[in-house]
């Protein structure tokens, strides 16, 4: 073995206790930052699929971004108009099926028209307003998950009946319908429709679960009064992180509203970020306490160890070679604690993977978890730089140590 | 006569502080191969300051030691290292061995630290070492499992280990009792008539200054006298 090498371990070896306590610590900070790690990038990961699956990535609907410009508006500097009755405006999507075969030659993923509606559902004595989107069976499945969410039915049963709809089990469930029970819609256009019940799905979402049903286009827009009514036109891109990009190009050319799935939750977004931060704040600060052992011990060591410096250089040892001794000391209590921290960690981390609980807001019953070999790449880079700084004081102080002092002192 | 292994010209040696001491004065000497010189004086006088300044482990305050003809004042750290651990080997009052390691090991570090010889061949040399002092059944002994008398013996095998010409002892006998005393002492005796060593030890004991070739007596970090005592037998 390496002379270094030797005396480092030697060193580290009849400190057993010591160098235990200094072990366990970096131990401790690398099995609990890789565990917050997997736990805090695992439900931003499964949090941001779920979101990225729920949502369009891309939604563009019949508003635009700011009011109409008013003539005078457009030919003078300033204007100030009063008294002004905005124009009624058609709602829907000039020409969707247009739109959507222009976007379709750049557009990198698929779209699918749809037409958002309310209406009041009525079944047995019950009266609920719920959402009712209007869907292209054909299409849809390119850009939502809904026929993977289906546990009754599939899109396609859409077509089984005149007015067939697709109803959340939860909805399903409140008001006591099943595949096949004849239900009653009535839009806020005043269209009312006897529907029948061909499927539900269950997307894990509770408020959608409990407040949404879908229909064929025309239905919808039988409900919406307007023949040929698009009031949206919904993207799934094939990179859902580009849709930011897309997005703003598909507002410039169409002139409509587009929002991406990023803007849409860009609150969440900024809390993620925000999350971030703390959470690799939290994993810094368990490391550098965990360095403090490390630190600790080295200095233990070296203090006890200040004759023997004295003799080794006195023998002709160099100021390097003795500054890597310790150092190589810090090392060695630092990869063990590495080592041991990731199995520590790997354990934490499956055993809140394992944990089993209920949130009112989804069907998961599991933490979601990530392993990911960064986080232990990470966590042992700043255990091991951290023992480095920690180890390195103190042998830049053995090092510096003058043999004749200690010599001295000692006879 | 020979060119001397080490030189002193005109090195003194103050210690700075609010009230300067002046450890060495001025002194000059030179020792020669296979010389056996004592360094006596009052306790205080400067004995081991002298030997450490000749040692390379302390810098004179003025003057130069020079080493093989070399002169070490312009020497880096580093250099002076290097002239330690080939050309010079020390023997300190108390033994100063690495408690965790074996006697063999700690004969063996100096030639690790050298690195010429291979893992094998230092592991042999260090054992034919301390068997030729007498330690042969002892090489997986740690130092405290050993006499002061036989840890100081392996003292002096590790200040062997990469056969430097001159040996530098600071009362080597200075915590042994009698019997261990002139164990120590004929092991330094025998490395000058049979290794053909320089030795150099700092004593209080007069007696076995007397039994040594040259005596250099330290008066107040000066050197009183420098004198030719009987020649060592071969």
């Amino acid at each position: 073995m390496n002379l270094i090498l030797t005396i480092a371990w030697t060193h580290v070896r009849h400190r057993a206790r010591q160098t235990l306590v200094a072990i366990v610590g970096v131990m401790t900070g690398v099995g609990f930052s890789i565990m917050m790690a997997a736990m805090m990038e695992g439900s931003q990961d499964d949090f941001i699929k779920t979101l990225v699956d729920a949502l369009p990535h891309i939604s563009i609907t019949d508003e635009t971004r700011e009011p109409t410009r008013q003539p005078a508006e457009l030919t003078y500097a300033a204007a100030e108009i009063h008294g002004l009755t905005p124009q009624v405006r058609r709602p829907g999507i000039k020409n969707p099926m247009a739109m959507i075969a222009a976007l379709q030659t750049w557009v990198p993923g698929a779209l699918t028209p749809s037409v958002q509606s309310k209406a009041v559902l009525r079944f047995a004595g019950r009266n609920l307003t719920v959402s009712v989107i209007g869907i292209d069976p054909r299409t849809e499945g390119d850009v939502s998950n809904l026929a993977t969410h289906m546990r009754q039915g599939t899109l396609a049963s859409l077509y089984r009946a005149s007015n067939a709809v697709l109803l959340g089990d939860r909805l399903a469930a409140k008001i006591g319908a099943r595949v096949n029970s004849n239900i009653t819609l009535a839009s806020a256009e005043g269209a009312s429709m006897n529907a029948t019940v061909v499927g539900t799905f269950h997307t894990g979402f509770r408020v959608t679960d409990e407040t949404t049903g879908y229909v064929l286009l025309k239905t919808a827009q039988v409900l919406e009064r307007q023949t040929g009514i698009v009031n949206e036109i919904r993207v799934r891109t094939r990179d859902p992180m580009q849709a930011r990009l897309i997005s703003e190009r598909i507002g410039e050319e169409t002139g409509y509203k587009s929002i991406s799935w990023q803007e849409a939750q860009e609150d969440l977004l900024s809390a993620i970020t925000l999350r971030n931060v703390l959470m690799y704040t939290i994993v810094g600060a368990i490391l550098l306490v965990a360095s403090f052992g490390t630190y600790n011990i080295i200095s233990t060591i070296t203090h006890e160890k200040t004759r023997d410096i004295a003799i080794l250089k006195s023998l002709g040892f160099r100021d390097r070679t003795i500054r890597s001794v310790f150092i190589i000391e810090a090392l060695l209590v630092g990869l063990a604690g590495a080592a041991l921290g990731w199995i520590l960690g790997y354990l934490l981390t499956r055993g809140l993977a394992a944990l089993e609980f209920k949130t009112p807001f989804s069907d998961s019953n599991h933490l979601p978890v990530l392993y990911s070999a960064s986080h232990y790449l990470l966590a042992t880079t700043v255990a091991l730089a951290s023992s480095l700084v920690a180890g390195y004081f103190p042998a830049r102080a053995a090092a510096k140590l003058h043999p004749v002092d200690i010599i001295r002192g000692a006879t | 006569m020979s060119a001397p292994l080490v030189e002193a010209r005109g090195i003194t040696k103050i210690l700075d502080g609010v009230v300067p001491v002046t450890l060495v004065r001025d002194i000059s000497l030179a020792i020669a191969p296979r010389e056996f010189v004592a360094i006596t004086g009052p306790s205080g006088s400067g004995k081991s300051s002298l030997l450490y300044l000749l040692g390379l482990l302390d810098l004179p305050t003025s003057g130069d030691v020079l080493i093989d003809g070399r002169s070490t004042s312009q020497m880096s750290e580093e250099e002076r290292a290097a002239v330690r651990l080939t050309r010079l080997g020390f023997v300190f009052q108390f033994h100063f061995l690495l408690p965790e390691f074996s006697i063999t090991e700690n004969v063996a570090l100096p030639m690790r630290a050298l690195g010429r010889l291979p893992a094998q061949a230092i592991i042999k040399r260090a054992q034919e070492l301390l068997g030729s002092i007498g330690l042969g059944d002892h090489l997986h002994k740690t130092p405290d499992q050993l006499s002061g008398g036989q840890r100081q013996r392996v003292a002096v095998a590790r200040a062997l280990a990469n056969d430097p010409p001159l040996i530098l002892a600071d009362e080597p006998t200075g915590s042994l009792d009698s019997v261990a005393t002139g164990q120590v002492f004929e092991l330094l005796r025998d490395l000058v008539t049979a290794h053909g060593k320089s030795v150099v030890a700092v004593t209080h004991d007069l007696d076995l200054a007397r039994q040594m070739q040259r005596r250099l007596h330290v008066v107040d970090g000066r050197l009183a006298t420098d004198e030719r005592l009987t020649p060592v037998e071969n």
